[in-house]
């Protein structure tokens, strides 16, 4: 079957050539926007209207792919509605299960020996015990790998990789390097908002001056509390220690007590362990512990906390009826570096990997890599999705903190980084880092012993 | 669908295929007619064996019998159960022996001690705590004009599923800071329940699932509200089987209040509470779904049920986890035996 699919992609590149010619002739209404895998690949075969761009992956008719994710109801509805042009011009079948208990049930599946067809994996860790311990992951066919090195940064393609074998190519992002706040609350206070480091200590000094608390944070999570806690360490250490620095962290070069470790832990205390700054709208240092961080941001709303650092994604989280935008009632600024040149970006996003390799498989995992697909997500995604697939138009982002992220995941100035949290071994990542910050803020246990357990706990 | 094919590789390629590898209906339809047949003809030669007691011998009725049992006990709990243990013997990812090196880790880990130690906590105070309350209650209701409402007031927490148990006490101790905006308005209403009436009486909240060592006594008192219906339910069966006669000769005796329970109401119901506290302690030993719903394990509060899922599932530490479930198993051993045991004496006495 691998070689069948091989060939099939050999007789693109062929076609490519032709198809470019073609591509002068087309009706402009559904442009395919540029794509590797855009093809005539099967010759002469009539091809439905607007399905120029899917004719590559051949007809499909009556197989089907199955699915897993950890994508649940209401996000679940845009991804299965963006599957649609690809099972209308193929004839395949996607078949999607989302489950909130996907990084447990995954590697349950695997070794039962009864994986989906493909998986969205949120942490490319994850993907590394799949493909290490349990031998059980595809490698990226080439349709997926030449979409993926045409529309994705390589510090992406790494991350989809394990051992110098791509694996999985990504698929949505996020920007985790944001502060949110109140455009409004700003304006009328006269606050600017803050374009580095200091800057950003001198205002909530200021604000604090005022009598009010200027951050507010919660990192609840069910059993994986914690996380929001680890963002922060994550983004400070790429501020203080540097990009290298943090590469050599997440992969154990440096111990995880590391002198430049206390140095960012430090960091992040005297903001989220200050007394003065925190927890606006919620109480002491400690409430940060038992505030679910869906609720963390929230305060902003009521003018009982000024900010709030937290991912993209937190758009979500915001009642129904509040304006997301610069002119809106929350917005979201760049969590800013040492310098106002000095642009580290943290972010995750999911990677899709296949446990089977039957070439509508393959067809669809290349879609899915592909700007078609990107582009079909926008437009039936209401808000809150964005991808680093710079083939994306970013017009067809609805909210306005989507296009900023967009931009910052496109600046090829910004230094982007993984959640070192999701690269680390599961034992540390989804393990003592979580519950030992979780600890730093409920029991106030010192940086010092937070970082020496945390280090201990590495396989 | 791997473990099967190697199951059946005896069968040759051919048929293996075409038994694993149904892809239309009609070959759906003719494997469903096989798996009936088989079925048909495994019964068939057991009820003949069975219809025909004295041309069999009797070893053979009795393997017929008892054999399915034993084969699925052995399949479904014998064989997973040791290779548990095997498990227990490796490293994270199940690949190289490393001895007793998880259980090492497991009692000399401060982390996995406190675990241990919060465990110890909910085996000793939740089978004592829920038999008492459970006992005095049905003491106290029996032969009262409202023993059926009371009865059910306190047995209805069981029809609850501990997940639903453990959200509506969330709710009980939830925590707002007393927080007042620069008006000198209060910012946030509590909405726990403990802690409006702690705010109503003058007194400051709490965070009682944040505060250690006492957030374990505070998910403790979940599982006692859930289990003392059932210990209550038991009991008062147990009570009201005790005989007539003999509460009248004691009454005769003069024998009344305190001195009736401690004479003749405890020993009356002593096989009864002794499979009342046996059962609850089995049932927490392996309380998991209160820890994870309430407080995910955090804040010093987790037990061994559920740092083995976390181990196993969460941080894919599969030789830690193993370990952890038979730590977990050892300690339900010493109360199966002595519940089995006590169950054997009463029969006895029968």
């Amino acid at each position: 079957m691998h070689s069948n699919t091989r060939r099939r992609y050999a007789a693109v590149a062929g076609g490519l050539g032709l198809a470019l010619a073609l591509a002068a002739c087309m009706p402009a209404d559904d442009e395919p926007g540029g794509t590797g895998t855009d093809g005539d690949g099967d010759g002469g075969m009539e091809v439905a209207e607007g399905c120029e761009a899917y004719e590559v992956y051949g007809d499909l008719s009556g197989t089907t792919v199955t699915l897993y994710t950890s994508i649940v109801a209401p996000e679940d509805q845009p991804h299965i509605d963006s599957y649609k042009p690809f099972e209308d011009c193929t004839g395949a079948t996607v078949e999607y299960e989302g489950s909130k208990e996907f990084e447990a049930q995954l590697p349950v599946r695997v070794q039962a020996g009864n994986p989906p067809d493909l998986a969205y994996i949120p942490q490319p860790g994850l993907l590394q015990t799949l493909v290490r311990d349990f031998d059980a992951v595809v490698p990226a066919p080439e349709g997926v790998e030449s979409n993926v090195d045409e529309f994705y940064t390589a510090s992406w393609k790494e991350y989809g990789s394990v051992d110098g074998t791509f694996y999985a190519a990504p698929l949505g992002a996020n920007v985790k390097s944001f502060v949110w706040y109140s455009p409004e609350m700003f304006a009328s206070a006269g606050y600017e908002i803050p374009t580095t480091w200091q800057e950003m200590l001198d205002l909530s000094d200021a604000i604090a001056a005022e009598g009010s608390k200027p951050w507010c944070a919660g990192i609840g999570s069910g059993d994986a509390t914690g996380w929001p806690a680890t963002d922060w360490l994550e983004d400070v250490m790429l501020r203080t220690a540097g990009p290298d620095v943090y590469d050599q962290w997440l992969n154990h070069e440096i111990p995880f007590n590391d002198p430049q470790v206390a140095e960012a832990l430090a960091a992040v205390g005297s903001i989220l362990k200050n007394p003065e700054y925190v927890n606006g709208g919620f109480g002491d240092v400690s409430s940060i512990a038992t505030t679910e961080f869906q609720a963390g941001g929230l305060p902003i709303l009521d003018g009982n906390c000024w900010m709030h650092r937290q991912a993209s994604f937190y758009q979500a989280n915001w009642p129904e009826g509040t304006e997301v935008g610069p002119d809106g009632d929350v917005f979201a600024f760049y969590l800013p570096g040492e310098t106002a040149d000095d642009r580290p970006l943290l972010g995750g996003g999911e990677f899709v990997a296949a446990f089977a390799d039957r070439p509508e498989v393959a067809a669809f995992q290349a879609f899915l890599a592909s700007p078609e697909w990107a582009n079909a997500k926008a437009e039936v995604t209401s808000a809150g999705w964005v991808t680093a697939n710079n083939g994306l138009d970013p017009s067809l982002l609805k909210s306005p903190v989507d296009q900023l992220s967009f931009q910052l995941l496109a600046d090829p100035d910004a230094e982007f980084r993984f959640d070192a949290s999701d690269l680390m071994p599961s034992a540390v990542g989804a393990g003592s880092f979580w519950t030992e910050m979780t600890n730093w803020i409920a029991t106030d246990k010192p940086d010092a012993e937070v970082l020496d357990a945390i280090e201990a706990s590495w396989p | 669908m791997d473990y099967i094919s190697r199951y059946l590789a005896w069968l040759g390629d051919g048929i293996r295929d075409w038994l694993l590898n149904a892809d239309d209906t009609g070959h759906k339809f003719a494997l469903m007619l096989v798996a009936i047949i088989l079925f048909v003809v495994v019964m068939g030669a057991v009820l003949l064996a069975v219809d025909r007691p004295k041309r069999v011998p009797r070893w053979l009725v009795t393997v017929g019998f008892v054999g399915p049992a034993l084969l699925m006990l052995t399949f479904g709990l014998v064989y997973p159960g040791l290779r548990t243990l095997w498990a227990s013997l490796f490293d994270r990812r199940g690949q190289n022996f490393i001895g007793l090196d998880n259980y090492i880790l497991a009692f000399t880990q401060s982390e996995f001690q406190i675990v241990l130690r919060n465990t110890a906590l909910w085996v000793i105070v939740v089978p004592i705590a829920a038999t008492l309350i459970g006992l005095v209650y049905a003491v106290l209701v029996d032969r009262t004009r409202f023993e059926r409402v009371a009865k059910t007031l306190v047995f209805l927490p069981m029809a609850i599923s501990m997940v639903g148990a453990s959200i509506i006490w969330k709710f009980v101790y939830d925590y707002r800071a007393v927080l007042r905006n620069s008006e000198g308005d209060l910012i946030a209403q509590q909405i726990g329940l403990i802690n409006q009436l702690l705010v109503w009486a003058g007194l400051e909240p709490q965070q009682f699932l944040l505060n250690t060592p006492f957030n374990t006594f505070f998910l403790i008192a979940v599982m006692v509200w859930i289990q003392a219906g059932f210990a209550m339910t038991v009991l008062s069966a147990a009570i009201k089987a005790i005989p007539d006669d003999i509460v009248e000769a004691a009454t005769l005796d003069g024998l009344s209040g305190a001195k009736m329970f401690r004479y003749i109401t405890i020993p009356s119901v002593r096989p009864a509470l002794v499979v009342v506290v046996t059962t609850i302690a089995m049932g927490t030993l392996k309380v998991f779904d209160i820890v994870r719903t309430m407080t995910g394990g955090n804040f010093q509060t987790s037990v061994v049920a559920n740092e083995f899922y976390r181990q196993s599932f969460v941080q894919q530490n599969a030789g830690l986890g193993a370990a952890l479930a038979v730590i977990l198993f050892v300690l339900v051993i010493p109360l199966v035996i002595y519940n089995i045991r006590q169950l054997r004496i009463s029969e006895e006495i029968r």
